[in-house]
């Protein structure tokens, strides 16, 4: 069944869209992969493993990827998921590949690479989604984990290879129909359950409260840094589409100068009594310019647009805390 | 052969693979083993990570799949270099004598292996999590066994992953044992509304304490010393000061952002019409250069 298509800006989904469950186990295990093999801005990717239950895409098991290294050159990525999953038959997991993971970088995960590993996994497996986690925003207090698949517009474009900017127009694709982020929804089995009652009689309370924190323009500042960064790639995007059209609307200006100087040349030599010149072929004379791709431009606004979306979360948050703060200052004061 | 210090610390993703395990172990078998992997310190033993590995178990004997064991190895080995084999686990209540010859094995590929026992079916009403090392006894020469001396065990925690338990704490109340993931102001309001329940606890207890009800205990009158001091003495206009900035930035990039889902779209029909018409204009860097100014946006 074709999923729905859901606005990338995170309303409320329509009823029959599918959607996700994944297990504690698969939580706990990315975030322990990010924590001991990502630091820094590098990011980590692994495998989700699961199976597809009438409409619901179920992700139960995972297994992280190497990353990748200068000197195992002759490491065999095929090799390894091959091995991995073939030992994860043998004690019963579910070896169907449902999608990906990925941590990120404060929101920056728009990028042609994603596109391209997901284009192939939703090629071959229909509900293949991919997973982002976000270790800051995490570590900011609340969990981070967010699905995406493609539109299935966005499919078709990638299966044409069409990215000129006439081939966008026609699929009529904006920045906003390009992901739809499915909604998430965590599935414990009573087994677990007694587990998660046994560790917490056992640990200690957390005294962190990091998700009641109020300073924040560290975060805010990064962000900022970054969105930055991408409006300036924008800029200069938009520059280089400016200078294509405006070269392509010359080129028609002295094409079109080029046929009336050639008919009333023949026209004259006509009232001469001369043969008209041979009509040569225009299009041999005046090459078109290259159209730039455009599917960087697309990916640069979904970018910009996550960006947003993460910044203006955060602030409400903020916002909220802030207000907090302030009604307990007045009470006591 | 140093015999480690009584702790060893446990994280909850080598729980959650042992259950998972469990529920998926073959029919017939009433128990999974698998192996722990993690890093030893010089008193410690850390479990980080743990995979599981097919077995046969009959009255008589028992078979390990070993090839399988090492192979796993290796490929977690790519991984994560650091984790080395530390032990192993066995979900089951009691240690028979088959975890013996399974232990031996395990002594060879690791220096005093741990021996973790998950108690899966519950039998004496909760899930007991134990952790043994083995110790020789008998008389040296004639008879010698193997004892299992119990080890403190103890769940730590990375911060993060704190925060993901937290969250899947959650699927406990709920009948489906379902739970999304909640959105920005729900999670500062469920986060407040906990601060206030270990408030009122708190108060709860002084006020017991007040009134000659509970005796008082000393300890606990220090930390509640420690925790009054930390409230950070300020003056009431230098908090509004702050407050009243911070919301000010706020609010311009909060709405900042709403606006700039409107830019964007005026930028895309931007580029779909002929641009010869439009200069150099590029709204975007006007907003932003307007804005990071400190003036917010007109309103478009």
């Amino acid at each position: 069944m074709p999923p729905q298509k859901c606005a990338a800006r995170g309303g409320p989904p329509p009823p029959s869209a599918p959607s996700y469950a994944t297990v504690s186990e698969v939580v706990l295990k990315i975030i322990k992969h990010y924590h001991e093999e990502g630091q820094g801005s590098e990011v980590v990717q692994g495998v989700l493993l699961g199976l597809v239950v009438e409409d619901r895409l179920e992700i139960t098991n995972c297994f992280p990827f190497p990353q990748h290294t200068e000197e195992d050159a002759d490491f065999d990525e095929v090799q390894y998921q091959m091995e991995m999953m073939r030992s994860l038959r043998h004690v019963n997991i579910d070896h169907l590949h449902v999608g990906w993971y990925q941590s990120t970088y404060y929101g920056s995960f728009v990028s042609r690479a994603l596109l391209d590993s997901q284009f192939s996994y939703q090629h071959a497996i229909e509900e293949s989604v991919v997973l982002i986690y976000d270790p800051i925003k995490t570590a900011q207090g609340s969990l981070s984990l967010k699905a995406y698949r493609l539109t299935p517009k966005l499919m078709e474009i990638c299966k044409e290879k069409d990215f000129t900017p006439e081939g966008l127009k026609k699929a009529s694709i904006a920045y906003e129909n390009m992901f739809e982020e499915v909604p998430i929804i965590i599935k414990n089995s009573h087994l677990i359950n007694v587990l998660m009652w046994e560790l917490e009689e056992k640990s200690a309370v957390s005294d962190k409260q990091e998700l009641l924190n109020l300073s924040s323009s560290n975060h805010l500042e990064k962000s900022l840094q970054l969105l930055m960064d991408r409006v300036d790639d924008m800029t200069q995007d938009i520059v280089k589409y400016n200078t294509y059209s405006r070269n392509l609307s010359k080129q028609q200006q002295q094409k079109h100068q080029y046929l009336q100087r050639r008919q009333q040349e023949n026209a004259q030599r006509q009232s001469r009594g001369e043969p008209s010149l041979p009509e040569e072929d225009i299009t041999k004379m005046f090459k078109p310019p290259q159209a730039p791709p455009r599917m960087d431009t697309l990916l640069i606004a979904g970018q910009i647009n996550t960006y947003c979306q993460n910044i203006k979360e955060f602030t409400s948050q903020n916002l909220g805390k802030l207000f907090m703060a302030e009604a307990l200052q007045g009470h006591s004061s | 052969m140093s015999v480690y210090g009584p702790i060893v610390k446990i994280h909850p993703v080598v729980f959650a693979s042992i259950v998972d395990s469990y529920e998926r172990r073959n029919e017939g078998a009433c128990r999974v083993i698998g192996t722990l992997l993690g890093t030893i310190d010089k008193h410690t033993v850390e479990v980080t990570n743990c995979f599981s590995v097919p077995h046969n178990e009959s009255e008589d004997e028992v078979a390990v799949d070993m090839e399988f064991a090492k192979n796993m190895y290796e490929l977690h080995k790519k991984v994560s270099p650091s984790e080395v084999i530390v032990g192993w686990y066995a979900t089951g209540y009691d240690i028979t004598e088959h975890s013996v010859l399974i232990h031996e094995y395990y002594s060879r590929e690791a220096q005093n292996p741990i021996h973790l026992t998950v108690d899966t079916a519950l039998q004496s009403g909760r899930m007991n999590i134990r952790a043994y090392v083995s110790a020789q006894m008998g008389v040296p020469g004639k008879t010698v066994g193997v004892m299992f001396t119990p080890l403190t065990t103890k769940y730590v925690y990375y911060d993060t992953e704190r925060i993901g338990v937290d969250l899947l704490h959650r699927t406990r109340n709920i009948p489906s044992r379902t739970n999304g993931l909640t959105t920005d102001l729900e999670q500062v309001g469920s986060a407040a509304s906990r601060i206030q329940e270990m408030l009122t606890t708190v108060l709860s207890y002084t006020e017991d304490v007040l009134s000659g009800k509970i005796a008082a205990d000393n300890t606990v009158g220090r930390f509640l010393m420690d925790l009054v001091n930390k409230v950070p003495k300020i003056t009431a206009e230098d908090f509004e000061s702050m407050l009243n900035s911070n919301i000010n930035v706020r609010e311009t990039f909060f709405f900042f952002f709403l606006h700039n889902d409107i830019y964007l779209n005026f930028l895309s029909d931007f580029e779909d019409e002929s641009c010869s018409r439009l200069g150099s204009t590029d709204p975007f860097s006007f907003i932003c250069s307007s804005s990071l100014h400190g003036a917010p946006p007109q309103a478009s």
